[in-house]
């Protein structure tokens, strides 16, 4: 059986993925998540300035999706909602919680101290990377134009 | 080339057990498993343990049925998923019983007893040889995929490695005979996609089965079932489009392990069963019982193996498929 006729196969019998069932869960499971953000932001801007408000709803989401990981309920959740829980801070902290409860058995330093990053490790690269490029246009910009 | 094996000796399974986890307890065969964990733990503190110990659990109910002890028994050959086969070594060390470990992905349960088998064909000194495979959800999840609370949507073709074991004495006494073995051909399964393995290993099942009816001559309605490993829904559906026009009333005679050991309905398993676990559980729990009484008379057993590791998938190998495959009939005393 040739190649061509082996991938012909396979692409007729794997099922497709339901993306408008998998799009319609992310995004009200997602928009749930964001509208508990403005909850808690509204409640914060009471008390604290606008930016330690921002802060404030960041850090209570990564101990929600922190603490839903350990009592293993997280993941049931996102095996619904998908991009919804993984786009937002508690897909982060999921990632990062779920790898250090798994290596805690292979000993703090080369267990959970190397590989606690092992599935965010992208998100952090990227991200800081991406972060300091946007730096220097942003300051090579204001040099000139400024 | 000649492929099949004919087994000269009268080669028995003895006694034979199925352990799991409580998916596999939830599941239409667990109350024909011996033991089920609820916890999946087996009062390890690991679960690179927990599996090890799966291992002993059953192969020692494999033990007691019989009415024989680890002295009794001359080899050991066993496998399971774990990088170098370490859940077997630790979970049988304390037996020290001589043993081969055997590595054959998803296929080490028709690899073990089809080395067993051949072992103790060449040698009639061996009395009695045990088989002995394992797979755990939680440690193949770590070692292959994600960490086990890790949060990710799953494919609809992706499968559920079982939490499961199974082992076998083999010796001369018993009412099903090892007959025939063949061993599989590595064979490209073309896909690179971790979460479509049924598929990949569709073809190496098809080329077992295609060349075992060219070479015996054997026509399928002698069979009352050909059995595969972990092809789940996607790899079975595949395989009827090969066969159907190859192998007489195939699509009717086929059962496939991955598709048995869980209600698909009931749990979001998707394309079934996967792991080394499924077709050994799967054998010792529902269809060596069935040939022990009688029900059904001849079968052709394959596990279906699928060749990969994390980093070949990363780089782009595609996942070759392996399926061994051995004949089981049932004997009847006068």
């Amino acid at each position: 059986m040739d190649i061509n006729e082996k991938k012909r196969l396979i692409k007729k019998h794997s099922p497709k993925s339901p993306i408008v069932k998998n799009m319609f869960f992310a995004f009200l499971i997602g928009g749930l998540i964001c509208a508990l953000g403005e909850v808690i932001f509204i409640i914060a801007s009471e008390f604290f300035d606008e930016k330690t408000s921002q802060t404030i709803v960041t850090l209570i989401l990564i101990f929600l999706a922190a603490a839903l990981t350990g009592f293993g309920i997280f993941d049931k959740i996102a095996r619904v909602a998908g991009a919804g829980t993984l786009l937002p801070v508690t897909g982060f902290s999921n990632a990062v919680v779920s790898e250090a409860l798994d290596s805690k058995s292979e000993g703090f330093v080369l267990g959970v101290g190397a590989k606690i990053f092992t599935v965010a490790g992208p998100v952090i690269l990227f991200g800081i990377s991406s972060g300091v490029v946007y730096g220097i246009i942003y300051y090579l910009y204001t040099l000139f134009m400024g | 080339m000649k492929r099949i094996t004919e087994l000269k000796r009268d080669i028995r399974f003895v006694s034979f057990s199925a352990v799991g986890g409580y998916e596999e307890g939830i599941g239409p065969l667990g109350k024909n498993f011996d033991i089920i964990d609820n916890s999946g733990k087996f009062g390890q503190k690991t679960w690179e343990l927990a599996e090890g110990e799966m291992g002993r659990i059953c192969l020692n109910t494999s033990f007691t049925k019989s009415g024989l002890s680890h002295t009794d028994i001359d080899i050991i050959v066993a496998g399971d998923l774990q990088n170098q086969c370490v859940a077997t070594s630790l979970g049988l060390a304390s037996f020290g019983i001589p043993y081969i470990g055997v590595y054959g992905a998803c296929s080490t349960c028709t690899e073990s007893l089809m080395i067993l088998s051949s072992f103790m064909n060449s040698n009639p000194d061996i009395k009695y040889g045990a088989a002995v495979t394992t797979s755990h959800n939680s440690a193949a999840e770590r070692q292959f995929r994600t960490p086990i609370e890790y949060g990710g949507q799953r494919s609809p073709s992706a499968q559920w490695t079982s939490t499961a074991a199974g082992s076998f004495i083999l010796g001369d006494r018993g009412k099903v005979r090892i007959s025939s073995y063949m061993p599989g051909r590595i064979i490209d399964g073309v896909t690179s996609d971790g979460s479509n393995m049924g598929a990949a290993m569709a073809f190496a099942a098809a080329d077992t089965i295609k060349s075992y009816f060219e070479e015996s001559g054997e026509k399928s309605d002698e069979f009352d079932y050909i059995i595969t490993g972990d092809l789940g829904r996607v790899g079975s559906d595949i395989l009827y489009d090969i066969l159907k026009n190859e192998v007489f009333g195939f699509e009717t005679i086929h059962r496939d392990c991955g598709l048995i050991l869980y209600d698909s309905e009931k749990k979001d398993v998707h394309s079934g069963a996967s792991g080394c676990g499924t077709s050994a559980s799967v054998l010792a729990s529902h269809f060596l019982p069935m040939l022990e009484e009688g029900k059904i008379k001849k079968i052709l057993f394959l596990s279906t193996g699928a060749l990969m590791s994390p980093s070949s998938l990363l780089q782009g190998e595609s996942i070759y498929g392996i399926a061994p495959l051995i004949k089981l009939e049932y004997i009847e005393d006068i």
